[in-house]
């Protein structure tokens, strides 16, 4: 049997086209939200209180220029949701990023050189494995904000978001990339990179790490799900994004106080959206892993 | 070569020095919160007293002495049990967190209940069925599961059971009542009734998981030779997977289960908000706001150390039943 590509597996999958499509197009439309929002959600100026708590277009009362309704502040909810998937894929790109970059520096040279150097890093990365992410960041946040004060604290969310995420969970790479480091370092290239007397750093980084690249972008897929739950979640708790730059999260939260007077909108599309991106990043990245298996096998 | 019953103690040993190294680290960061996190003078004093006077008490306070004493300090009041007085309920912090444990505990035994209760028969149906259409579709249920986050599930079915049906109730614990001080929901109908959204919401989280763990766990088992030698002997259907197979299945979900443990008390931060529970992360919340510092503090290390205790007794749980694990943990 002739092996097939990744690319023709990929199209010959019928459902994976179809959930990438529709991530590649919520992705583009979020990172393109500034020219294609009908309106502005971060100028104050042109929100109008009197527009508040509009219901969606096609309900009775709705208003023909806010297609999916308005928030309590008059926001139009359809462009504050573009807006809003923006920060959040934006801080789940940043935080997998800074994971990606300590475990893959911590995987390589825990594997590479073994002994006391991997026993330490893999204590440590048990250690804080043990402990949830949320629950750490969660308190880690906390700490800061009540240290900085809400309205200070505002203005560093987003690097604070990225930070704490991004610190929580390099475990995940570093663990994988160990093991195939190990798998890797015995082969005749690196003896030979050896003999030819390439310093360590080279040989880890220029030789190893091209060879082990395909897990990373598999744990990266889940990870930005992950990232971008978490996210959610601390912006949800008031722990992240504030009101007025809003992730998906935080316009959830402030959604959250209407339900009960039967405001639904302005809670259930952002988190259908989220629901929808997330769902949509997890079968991708199932499909990913199954691949990869599969690969190894052959 | 080393006995299994000294490399055992050994392991004991080691685990139980690394849980007290990292409480040592989780003293370290508690302690930097107190010292660096709001002013102790401020909630002592008024505005009316001098920068003198103020500098006078710091001293008189060991505000200013040097690191190590205020750490020991700390620590030796810690290890006695007094974390400070919270400013806003100016009661001991601990005592206001230990308070409001087991509102946050029921939340957990409840949920562990319900995903025990579901997860383990419909894992053992999806290992034994794997092609019936239910199996793919639980399996099918079980990724959308996994990717809705708990805060919404938590704000859909308060949406759905509370607002628009007016089945359930959305908020607080409801009649509780106190057994041996403890404050309990659980023997009250409208304690129980108070759990069932939540608890669900929490379950929701964890179900997934465990479904498709005891499904594969229990796969594999179902492949070992022994199993092969049940079937040879001509055993039921229901005694091979039930009797032989489930036991093994068993140990790994109780690990995992322990560690999830850890999890499911930050998923209770989410869950506490959304429901306002009166548990401790809904009062950590509060303080948060409030820079009721000793309060966070209290928090912080009461929490800690459920998470080095758990953590530490599933380990040795698990290396004294199953003693094949490796000392080390190696993987390679």
């Amino acid at each position: 049997m002739i092996r097939e590509t990744l690319i023709q597996r990929f199209l010959r999958s019928k459902g994976t086209v179809v959930v990438s499509i529709l991530l590649l197009i919520m992705t583009g439309a979020a990172l393109l939200s500034p020219w294609l929002a009908p309106h502005d959600p971060y100028n104050l100026e042109a929100i109008d209180i009197m527009d508040s708590e509009l219901p969606p277009k096609w309900q009775e009362d709705g208003d023909d220029r806010f297609f999916l309704g308005t928030d309590d502040q008059g926001r139009d909810m359809f462009s504050t949701i573009l807006y809003g998937l923006r920060v959040s894929l934006l801080i789940g790109a940043g935080a997998v990023i800074v994971q990606a970059i300590l475990g893959v520096v911590i995987g390589v040279i825990s594997g590479y050189f073994g002994g006391r150097i991997d026993s330490f890093f893999m204590r440590l990365a048990d250690i804080q494995l043990s402990f949830s992410t949320l629950l750490v960041a969660i308190i880690a946040l906390a700490v800061f904000k009540a240290a900085f004060g809400a309205e200070h604290y505002a203005s560093l969310a987003v690097p604070m978001l990225i930070f704490v995420i991004g610190i929580a969970e390099w475990p995940q790479y570093a663990r994988t990339i160990r093991a195939s480091v190990l798998a890797e370092k015995n082969k005749d290239y690196v003896t030979a990179a050896h003999s030819l007397g390439s310093p360590h750093g080279k040989i880890m980084f220029r030789h190893i790490l091209p060879n082990v690249f395909s897990p990373i972008f598999v744990i990266s897929t889940l990870q930005i799900a992950n990232a971008i739950v978490t996210e959610a979640a601390l912006s949800f708790l008031g722990l992240g994004m504030p009101v007025t730059h809003p992730s998906l999260g935080s316009l959830i939260r402030s959604g959250f106080d209407y339900i009960f007077s039967g405001i639904w909108w302005i809670t259930s599309i952002p988190a259908l959206v989220l629901i929808i991106v997330i769902l949509c990043i997890n079968l991708l990245g199932d499909w990913l892993r199954d691949q990869l298996l599969l690969e190894k096998r052959v | 070569m080393v006995s299994p019953v000294n490399s055992i103690i050994t392991f004991l040993l080691q685990r139980c020095l690394q849980g007290i190294v990292v409480l040592f680290v989780i003293s370290l960061i508690a302690f930097a919160i107190q010292d660096n996190l709001g002013d102790p003078l401020r909630e002592l004093v008024g505005q009316a007293v001098s920068e003198l006077e103020r500098e006078n008490l710091r001293k008189e306070m060991g505000l200013t002495d040097p690191f190590a004493q205020r750490y020991t300090r700390f620590l030796a009041d810690a290890l006695a049990g007094d974390l400070g007085m919270s400013y806003q309920f100016k009661e001991p912090a601990l005592k206001v967190i230990l308070e409001k444990f087991p509102a946050t505990f029921e939340l957990v035994l409840g949920t562990a209940f319900i995903v025990v209760l579901l997860a383990i028969p419909i894992g053992c149906f999806c290992a034994t069925k794997p092609d019936a259409i239910l199996s793919r579709a639980v399996m099918g249920l079980s990724i959308v599961g996994i990717s809705v986050p708990v805060f919404l599930t938590g704000i859909f079915s308060i949406y759905y059971f509370s607002v628009v049906k007016e089945w359930l109730p959305s908020f607080g614990r409801g009649d509780t009542v106190r057994v041996l001080g403890w404050e309990s929901g659980f023997l009250t109908t409208d304690g129980l009734s108070h759990l069932i959204l939540p608890c669900l919401t929490l379950s929701t989280i964890m179900l997934p998981l465990f479904i498709r763990l005891v499904r594969s766990e229990m796969m594999g088992v179902l492949e070992q030779p022994y199993i092969r030698t049940a079937w040879a002997k001509g055993l039921k259907k229901r005694r091979v997977w039930f009797k032989h197979a489930l036991k093994n299945t068993l140990l790994p979900v109780i690990t995992v289960g322990g560690v999830q443990f850890g999890s499911l008390l930050a998923y209770t931060v989410l869950t506490e908000t959304i429901f306002q529970w009166p548990g401790m992360g809904f009062m950590f919340l509060d303080a948060v706001n409030r820079v009721d510092t000793p309060l966070i503090v209290a928090y912080v290390v009461v929490v800690g150390i459920i998470f080095v205790v758990t953590n530490t007794l599933v380990d040795l749980t698990y290396r004294i039943v199953n003693p094949t694990v490796d000392i080390q943990g190696e993987q390679t």
